[in-house]
Order: structure tokens, then sequence, then C-alpha cells
């Protein structure tokens, strides 16, 4: 099964996405957490394409292609902004973020806890984000 | 998100009603900014229909905390679904933020 949707970047389209997620993967019956942080984990990935590697240029767009067999499920996300470099990422320390009353940097981290493989791939001016999450 | 608050004595509870992600949590925010908050000593937050809530929502949280508890403002959460919870639980906020299951209980550690 393959799904796909394309949104302008634009962060109002964040509701648009999710509620994409949560009925392409209606059929996988998945629990109500397990669904949540795969949209959570979409979602956060997506805000970040929008709002750092796009500076909410609503002329561009993503575009997310779903997939999912028995075995697992691949969210592809593709845009044409400022790449993410995952050599330069460090994990948050949240008693830091608490300290000195920082709001965000911890998206990344929610998605790294709760996909089970996540790849970033530049193809000349495309960036390919890809999630994966195992179905056990 | 609909955010609505209810002033009792030295209490003001916070009803959050939707989603909270990176475009819904500058409401938060702003409402959380606002100096009249500082006025009160209990900040119950009810999220009983808090429906989803995204590392933006929680970051509003986290960037607030410190100057709650600075000031002694105590930040209580209650009636929060399993699914929002589990998001807290992910990143151990759940050990730094108070979370109780019920108005009441709210209301006890709040007067505690």
């Amino acid at each position: 099964m393959t799904n796909k949707i394309r949104v302008s970047c634009d962060r109002k389209n964040l509701k648009i996405i999710r509620s994409f997620v949560t009925d392409t993967l209606l059929p996988v019956h998945l629990s109500e957490i397990t669904l949540n942080q795969i949209i959570l984990a979409v979602d956060e990935i997506c805000a970040n394409l929008i709002i750092h590697s796009n500076h909410e240029d609503s002329r561009k767009n993503l575009c997310l292609t779903i997939r999912y067999d028995q075995k697992e499920i691949i969210f592809e996300l593709e845009d044409n902004g400022t790449p993410f470099v995952q050599a330069n990422y460090k994990e948050p320390n949240i008693h830091d973020h608490i300290r000195t009353g920082k709001k965000g940097g911890v998206g990344v981290a929610l998605v790294n806890r709760i996909m089970d493989k996540v790849e970033y791939d530049v193809h000349g001016s495309t960036n390919i984000c890809r999630l994966h999450k195992y179905l056990k | 998100m609909k955010i609505k608050h209810t002033i009792s004595d030295n209490t003001i509870t916070i009803s959050l009603d939707g989603e909270l992600d990176a475009s819904s949590s500058v409401l938060l925010d702003e409402e959380l900014s606002n100096p009249s908050i500082m006025m009160f000593g209990k900040i119950l937050v009810d999220c009983k229909n808090l429906n989803y809530i995204s590392s933006a929502g929680l970051g509003v949280f986290i960037s607030h905390l410190q100057r709650f508890e600075d000031a002694q403002i105590k930040l209580i959460f209650f009636n929060m679904q399993e699914k929002v919870r589990n998001v807290f639980e992910i990143l151990g906020l759940d050990l730094l933020m108070t979370i109780v299951s019920s108005y009441e209980e709210a209301v006890t550690i709040a007067n505690d």
C-alpha cells in the first residue's frame, strides 16, 4: 500500500499531514499509543522541514509518501530546503532546557526514540528523510 | 486549540481543548507568558480534551517551568489522556513535572 500527499510549507498544514497519516494507517490496526507516537514522529520531521529547512515559505512544498507491508511502515519525506545535517545533531539535555527556558530542540529526540530507523539523504536539490517503523 | 481559564482564589485552572502542535502552541505560550499569571500560586492544567501534543507544546511547558519554580508557583497537570502522557514519558518529563489523574488529586497536591 502506498499513499502520497504534497503540502505547502505552512505550519497550518501540519494538521492535514497528521490526518493523512491517521487515515492511511487505519488498516494497520495499531494501538492508540503506537499510532499517536508514529503521527508525532512524522509531525516533528514535517515541522522541522517547514520551519527550519524552508523558513515557512508557502511557495515551497514538502511531499510525504507512506508505504507499508506486514513487516514495516516507511515514511519518506522530500523537500528542497536546507538539508538537516545529522552529524551536527546533539541529544538534548532536558535539565538544561528547563534551566535556560529553551523552547525547542526536543523534536528529533522524540523521532529517534519512536522510530526504529531514521535516514537522511540528499539527491541533487532534493532532501529525503526516511523513517522506518517495524511491525512486531 | 481552545484555551479557557477559571480563577479561584490563588489558583488558575487552564483547560486545553484540541491539539498542541507547532502551529497552535503559540497561543499557549502567549497565555503562560502573560505577566498576570505570576500572581497565582497554583496553575492547574486540565488536559481532558487535549488530544495531541508535539515537541512544540512540550517546549512551551519546558520553557516556563523554571520561571514558575523560581516564583514558587505549582504547575500541576491533571486528566491527561494516556497517549498524551506517553509523549511526556518518552522524554522523561513525567518525572520532572507533576502529572496526576484527577482534579481532586491536583487540588490536594496544590494545597500541600
